[in-house]
């Protein structure tokens, strides 16, 4: 319906009130959506909407996920020691010298153990760039070790094709949730495929040149510029390769699980 | 008789004694007769009280803002509330900024008091939720306006020239009755509401570029570096949101100093005016009847 550019008293009053009238009721409308986005049944810590809103944006970018865009890097003069931020899976003892990665097909049959040398006779690859936390501060940083891409080829010929996500977490075994029958791992991530094979995802084993600190990692965690700390998992005991989403420990707690940069 | 058709072809309900006497200038055959004696100016007076409910013909309704543009200024208001308070629980994990000369802070984003008001704490991966989700409908709405704005030829109306910084001093010091006269408008609006409209629609651009720098800093690599890097866009973007809040606040004021009228033309899109006294009066059997 066309506007006038001018309106006669009688006319003025009319609109007045369906003005009124239309405002009021989209005012109401809009404050019962954000009711019933506030009381959505929830999955992972948030309503279902925003969760869905997640999916969306991690199948939009996925789709823009482009191999030969790549993070900054630095001068290595730039780079400094990390700041510490939650200990999760790095509380129990770990005796380095014994240290061994176990890897896993997606029916979780044992492929394969590692020792670091294995890890470190892969071709040597170093990058400084912004690690970047979840939180909202980066910091610049350097890190050194094997292209996650180069060691999934060691297992080239025993994987099926539709490998689509990698499933890590740390060494310090299961626990049972209180009031659960459910055997639980203590601290896990998974990443999709496509992260995990871009050169800019390192196994890392050097951080500054030197061999990564305990609480940084060691001996062995994921680097890369393209997932927020919180999927950069330290102190990696064990590599699972599946064809499916696999268990996230931040993204059960109310994060997105693509957590993508 | 004459005094009272004098009066109502004039002004309407609320008239102050002020634009009583300004109506009364001699500018016109009509306006001459108004000037009566004391007694007769004391009958305008009592004529024009608010008692007079009969709403006289003297006002017309016109169009200042189209549909589109209410609707989506409308819907920017709670988007923008939203963008804030879920940026504040993300920026509630981080929160390093502050002002100050040297080593001398002034002020630190923000005192404890306030997330607590706000309900601001420990809501971090709920603030992402919300922040990343309703960024898409604060990004459409945006582009919708700018196109929408472009398409009908508003934009005309809101964009600034070379005299709008001139003109903005010129409004700032009048409204802070610094300066008497009210400075010339172009068209709708005066020139500090162009260019604060324009900058306003700019930085709104400016947070949605930011944010996607933010939000896929690798991916968008160059649109990152743009802005200096994934630190500097997070400043601009926290600094993009500051600035909102001035402009809210000075809006909202400036709105209930403009009145009643003004407001509701935002919601109903007809502005009431009063028809300037030049106009041809009515005829005089008119109101005699």
């Amino acid at each position: 319906m066309p506007e006038e550019p001018e309106l006669s008293l009688e006319d003025y009053r009319r609109r007045s009130r369906r003005s009124l009238l239309t405002g009021g009721a989209a005012a109401v409308a809009g404050l019962f959506g954000w009711r019933w986005v506030q009381n959505q049944p929830e999955t992972n810590n948030i309503p279902n909407v925003l969760r869905r809103g997640h999916e969306f944006n991690e199948s939009l970018w996925k789709s823009l996920f482009r191999h030969d865009h790549q993070a900054r890097t630095f001068d290595r003069e730039a780079a400094s020691i990390l700041r510490l931020n939650g200990r999760r899976g790095l509380r129990s003892e770990i005796d380095l010298d014994s240290w061994q990665l176990t890897v896993k097909g997606p029916d979780g049959a044992e492929l394969g153990q590692h020792v670091l040398a294995d890890i470190r006779s892969l071709p040597y690859h170093e990058m400084t760039v912004e690690h970047k936390c979840i939180e909202g501060w980066a910091q610049i940083t350097n890190w050194g070790g094997a292209r996650f891409s180069d060691f999934m080829r060691l297992y080239e010929d025993r994987l099926p094709d539709d490998i689509s996500h990698v499933y890590l977490k740390t060494p310090d075994g299961q626990f049972y949730l209180r009031n659960g029958n459910r055997l639980r791992d203590r601290y896990y991530v998974s990443v999709d495929i496509e992260t995990m094979l871009h050169n800019q995802t390192l196994l890392a084993y050097n951080n500054l040149g030197v061999p990564i600190d305990e609480l940084h990692g060691a001996p062995l965690r994921l680097a890369t510029p393209l997932k927020y700390g919180i999927k950069q998992l330290k102190r990696i005991g064990e590599i699972q390769f599946l064809t499916e989403p696999g268990g996230d420990y931040w993204g059960e707690r109310g994060y997105d699980w693509y957590a993508g940069l | 008789m004459q005094v009272s058709g004098c009066a109502r072809s004039r002004v309407g309900r609320q008239v102050r004694r002020a634009r009583l006497y300004r109506a009364c200038a001699p500018r016109n055959e009509a306006s001459r007769r108004c000037r009566g004696t004391v007694t007769e100016r004391r009958a305008i007076l009592t004529v024009l009280t608010p008692t007079d409910t009969e709403q006289p013909a003297t006002r017309k309704a016109i169009l200042k803002h189209r549909r589109g543009s209410r609707w989506m200024h409308w819907i920017n208001f709670p988007l923008i509330v939203i963008m804030v308070w879920s940026g504040l629980r993300i920026y509630w994990a981080e929160r390093v900024y502050s002002f100050g000369i040297l080593d001398w802070e002034i002020f630190h984003f923000f005192p404890q008091f306030f997330y607590e008001w706000f309900g601001i704490n420990q809501r971090l991966a709920r603030g992402l939720a919300f922040h990343f989700n309703f960024a898409w409908l604060f990004t459409i709405n945006g582009l919708a306006f700018v196109i929408y704005t472009w398409r009908t030829g508003e934009w005309r109306e809101l964009a600034p020239n070379r005299r709008s910084l001139r003109g903005f001093v010129d409004v700032l010091l009048h409204d802070l009755r610094i300066r008497k006269g009210e400075p010339p408008r172009r068209g709708r609006y005066n020139e500090a509401q162009r260019l604060t409209y324009t900058l306003v629609v700019l930085l709104g651009a400016l947070a949605v570029i930011s944010g996607f720098a933010l939000f896929k800093p690798t991916q968008l690599e160059p649109l990152t570096w743009l802005l200096g890097g994934y630190t500097s866009a997070r400043v601009i973007h926290f600094s993009v949101t500051i600035a909102f809040m001035l402009f809210f606040v000075v809006h909202v004021a400036q709105v209930a100093r403009a009145g009643w009228r003004n407001f509701t033309s935002m919601v109903t899109g007809y502005e009431l005016v009063d028809v300037e006294p030049d106009q041809p009066a009515p005829p005089e059997d008119a109101d005699d009847a």
